[in-house]
């Protein structure tokens, strides 16, 4: 630059003063030039991220308005309809956000809407983290910070969706008394602890008020600082493409590129938030009325993400035992327990597992396409698909009115495919990606299908092959081949017993099952073979293009080997493009 | 595979800014770079969002003024809603919205689009840094006598250990008793309810006592104790209406199966607890044909033509049985209280 402006010497200054007390432009030179990849499934956690932010700000402001009190007051809003109706202040005040303050609807709306995709963005982005291996080292901890998150995630919507206390919020803590009732040994005493007494009492929205306001969001802003930091110092993984290695990343500059469009990205998230919470209604507490614990409307519905613990209390055969003076519900332990605690224990420790059982421990910076990890992408298609089963029961009374079936009926099928349909998730996504791998090898032995079958001047019919784009190559070859580990030798050749000789075949077993059936990456020799075998094909083609239109059978699709001629191919390629 | 990732080829030495731009692809020229004509077209399509968005807000303030709260819209699709609100989502969504698209478009025509590389580094520290730590570990174990003084030592995490236990005692006051919650235990509590002997059922919402002719054959009453009127909470009375709620049906003497004691019913009508035996919600939807009660919530079905046995789902108990019977003016009343616990069940509970 050659012009200084007024205000870049004032920043000048600042960042001079700044560093002269904390020696930022260290953190400054090494960092504004940070290189990020580039990929859309990177922004589905920084949609989490902004939803976060949105949702705290919003929250600041439903916080200067709602009162989180369950003294009995009379409504006198300007809600007509519940006018001069008993309540807890806190309902009140939730209308009167909705009804007498101006931009206040707007406001619940925003935030209950950024809450709904905060989770959400959360839970998609640990598919994409889970399905292309990111967890690997050296980004286990940030797997583990990223499965806390999720967990605060659904204990932060749902302490704000049981706040406003109308009837639905309260019907959604009278469940969770219930359960909370049920735990062993302690139950009873901490439901009357958490809640004061009995159920509804006078003391949780107050308590739950400062759980949601204060203690999950600080929780989640430290994790969150956190995962970022983490992000940050071990740069982000990329997918493979040319000239993307794991000892490199590819992509933009953090200035200006990167922070332009995360920075842009922000407002776009957040300017769709305010949309959506001006155009679609979202919780209209004003329909439910106050919460009264001998009252319930029926296809009461949790938030989506409460919904599968919803269905797992549907689908539990209604086990309980009594014997001397106690009782144990089952019907409640097992899905409301036992089951989330199993289930966020699996998801946290699944990298530990994979490592443990592949003997894995390379750094990995460079994304795994989900089809070359078969048994990984297995696990995780069985377990969304459980998921979604459970998800399916929390819905059962609204599929079984909308659809005219018997609940029954719909929680037996429930009750048997959640032992039947994950399996089979299981065996048809590895099929499908060893499919999908085979095809991949097809294509480094051969090149593309073309579809274009040419008879050759003495007769010969052949099917015409093209070779890859160097994208393309470097993306398929990018597919590394792990000997799964050997089986333990029972003694060693001195004749003293291997004492890891069974944790060693265990092992052994589950490295062959998770590596055994992938497809091997053919030879680098094979690989140059194949693809000259398909230049060659194209050559054959050649002149036909003195007939037709070089558009439509251009043939070779980019450079695929680094050899001579093929770039020029290209260039002649851009050429002919910018002519048109 | 360096022919196959031809990336090798370059000069790599790492510039001054840490990263190096990528010359191993070609790289296809934007319009906006050749064209200065589309470049200042894609400066004016920035600065319009830019400016837009400063309009929306000046929108914004109108429609904050402007338009009384109490009116309603209809919108194709959304149906009836507040016009304020959509006016104000609108405005401030589309002006935040537009700084955003404006800042990406920005980014996508005008900023370089050009591929850079940077290296990593292993996450490992240098041996060095290693064995200096360590050494500062074992310096500070040595000086502090950590590992000398046992009993020191032992005591001090004795101490970390037990001084938790104030913190946590001082919990227990989260529940502080009633009088009458005075001395009795949580499973105490919940076991018994407002109903007692000869206790006047009146209907939920009037509390006007109800007579057996009010309820005919096949109809259901939401009802409550007598008293829930006198109890007076903070919060009104729901804590006993929580125990107490119950359900009056009444159907023909004969089509009634099986009761949980005998002669609990009154000519017909059944009473029955109102809050769920699986997690506690209240029930409502019966199917008279059936005679079958299906709780909302995970659809627990209890047929109370037969003592209000669970038929389906998840609840494990039947729903407790209210024994009635009328008083000297013909009104229904309670004979006792519940003979078990209503609602969930607990661990105490046996």
């Amino acid at each position: 630059m050659t012009t200084t402006s007024p205000v870049e010497k004032a920043g000048g200054a600042t960042a001079q003063y700044v560093d002269k007390r904390i020696g930022s432009n260290k953190f400054l030179s090494r960092n504004l030039g940070k290189v990020f990849p580039d990929h859309w499934s990177f922004m589905l956690g920084e949609i989490a991220l902004y939803s976060f932010i949105v949702v705290l700000l919003t929250g600041v402001f439903l916080t200067l308005w709602f009162k989180p009190s369950m003294v009995e007051v009379v409504y006198d809003g300007s809600y007509v309809p519940l006018q001069g109706i008993k309540m807890s202040e806190a309902y009140a005040s939730a209308l009167d956000i909705s009804f007498d303050v101006r931009g206040g609807m707007l406001l619940r709306q925003m935030h209950h809407w950024a809450a709904l995709i905060f989770v959400a963005a959360m839970a998609v982005h640990m598919f994409r983290v889970f399905f292309t291996g990111a967890f690997r080292k050296p980004r286990e901890f940030n797997w583990l910070i990223g499965v806390g998150l999720t967990t605060l995630g659904l204990l932060a919507g749902f302490s704000g969706y049981s706040l406003p206390d109308d009837l639905l919020s309260g019907t959604g803590l009278q469940i969770a008394r219930g359960i909370m009732q049920a735990a062993p040994i302690v139950g009873t005493w901490a439901a009357f602890l958490l809640f004061g007494g009995e159920f509804p009492g006078t003391d949780f929205i107050s308590r739950l008020y400062s759980v949601h306001i204060l203690l999950i969001p600080g929780l989640i802003l430290g994790l969150v600082t956190a995962h970022l930091m983490l992000v940050w110092t071990q740069k982000h993984t990329q997918f493979p493409g040319p000239g993307r290695t794991n000892d490199n990343v590819v992509g933009y500059p953090l200035l200006p590129v990167y922070m332009a469009k995360a920075g842009g990205f922000f407002f776009i998230v957040f300017g769709i938030i305010a949309l959506v919470g001006g155009l679609v209604t979202i919780n209209p507490i004003w329909i439910f009325g106050p919460f009264t614990p001998d009252q319930v409307s029926a296809g009461s519905q949790p938030d989506w993400y409460i919904g599968f613990l919803d269905g797992a209390l549907r689908m539990m055969p209604n086990w309980e035992s009594s014997f001397w003076g106690i009782t144990i519900s089952w019907n409640i332990i097992i899905p409301a327990m036992i089951l989330p605690g199993l289930m966020f224990t699996a998801l946290g420790l699944y990298p530990f597992l994979e490592s443990w059982l592949t003997g894995d421990k390379r750094e990995h910076n460079l994304l795994d396409r989900p089809r070359n990890a078969p048994v990984r992408t297995g696990i995780g298609v069985m377990a969304i698909t459980f998921y979604a089963l459970l998800w399916v029961g929390g819905a059962n009374d609204i599929i079984a009115t909308a659809f005219d079936l018997s609940i029954n009926s719909i929680i037996w099928f429930l009750r048997v495919s959640i032992f039947i349909l994950p399996p089979i998730a299981f065996v048809v996504t590895k099929r499908i990606c060893l499919g999908l791998q085979r095809r991949d090898r097809d294509k480094l032995l051969h090149g593309y299908e073309s579809g274009r079958v040419l008879r050759l001047p003495h007769g010969e019919f052949i099917e015409v092959h093209q070779p890859l784009s160097a994208k393309d190559l470097a993306v398929i070859t990018a597919k590394t081949d792990v000997a799964p580990l050997p089986a333990p030798e029972k003694a060693d050749a001195d004749g003293v017993r291997n004492k890891h000789y069974r944790i060693g075949t265990l092992r052994h077993r589950l490295s062959t099952a998770f590596f055994g059936d992938n497809v091997a990456r053919p030879t680098d020799a094979e690989i140059e073979a194949g693809q000259h075998h398909a230049e060659h094909d194209a050559a054959l083609e050649a002149p036909l293009h003195e007939y037709e239109d070089a558009d439509q059978i251009s043939p070779g699709r980019g450079g695929a080997l680094h050899h001579p001629g093929m770039a020029e191919t290209n260039a002649e390629q851009m050429d002919e493009r910018s002519q048109h | 595979m360096t022919d196959i990732t031809p990336h090798g080829g370059h000069d790599q030495q790492p510039a001054k800014l840490g990263y190096s731009p990528r010359a191993d692809i070609e790289h296809r020229l934007r319009l906006a770079d050749t064209d200065p004509k589309a470049a200042r077209r894609a400066e004016r399509q920035v600065t319009s969002m830019f400016l837009l968005s400063m309009v929306f807000v000046v929108l914004f303030v109108v429609a904050y003024i402007g338009i009384d709260p109490s009116t309603e819209v209809y919108i194709p699709v959304f149906g009836l809603t507040s016009a304020l609100n959509i006016a104000l989502g609108l405005t401030l969504g589309l002006a935040i919205f537009l700084i955003g698209a404006g800042a990406i478009q920005w980014a996508k025509k005008l900023m370089p689009d050009v591929e850079v590389v940077q290296q990593r580094h292993d996450q490992l520290s240098p041996d060095s840094d290693t064995q200096e730590a360590a050494a500062n570990y074992e310096r500070g174990k040595e000086e502090s006598g950590f590992a000398r003084f046992r009993m020191l030592r032992r005591t001090l995490i004795g101490a970390l250990i037990v001084f938790p236990i104030p913190l946590v005692i001082m919990l227990k006051d989260l529940w502080v008793p009633t009088p009458e919650e005075e001395g009795k235990s949580p499973a105490d509590i919940l076991s018994t309810t407002l109903w007692t002997a000869d206790m006047r059922i009146v209907s939920d919402g009037t509390y006007k006592p109800v007579r057996p002719e009010d309820l005919p054959v096949g109809g259901l009453i939401s009802a409550v104790p007598a008293d829930l009127q006198e109890v007076e909470e903070l919060q009104g009375n729901l804590n006993a209406r929580g125990k107490a709620a119950i359900i009056l049906v009444r159907m023909e003497p004969d089509e009634i199966r099986a009761q949980q004691g005998d002669g609990w019913d009154y000519q017909g009508i059944l009473a029955y607890s109102k809050i769920c035996t699986h997690v506690g919600c209240p029930i409502a939807l019966y199917e008279q044909r059936t005679h079958h009660l299906l709780c909302p919530c995970h659809q627990s079905t209890f047929d109370l033509a037969d003592a209000g046995n669970v038929v389906f789902g998840p609840a494990a108990r039947r729903m407790p049985q209210l024994q009635i019977g009328v008083d000297a003016e013909g009104y229904l009343v309670a004979k006792s209280d519940f003979a078990e616990p209503v609602g969930p069940s607990f661990w105490e509970r046996g």
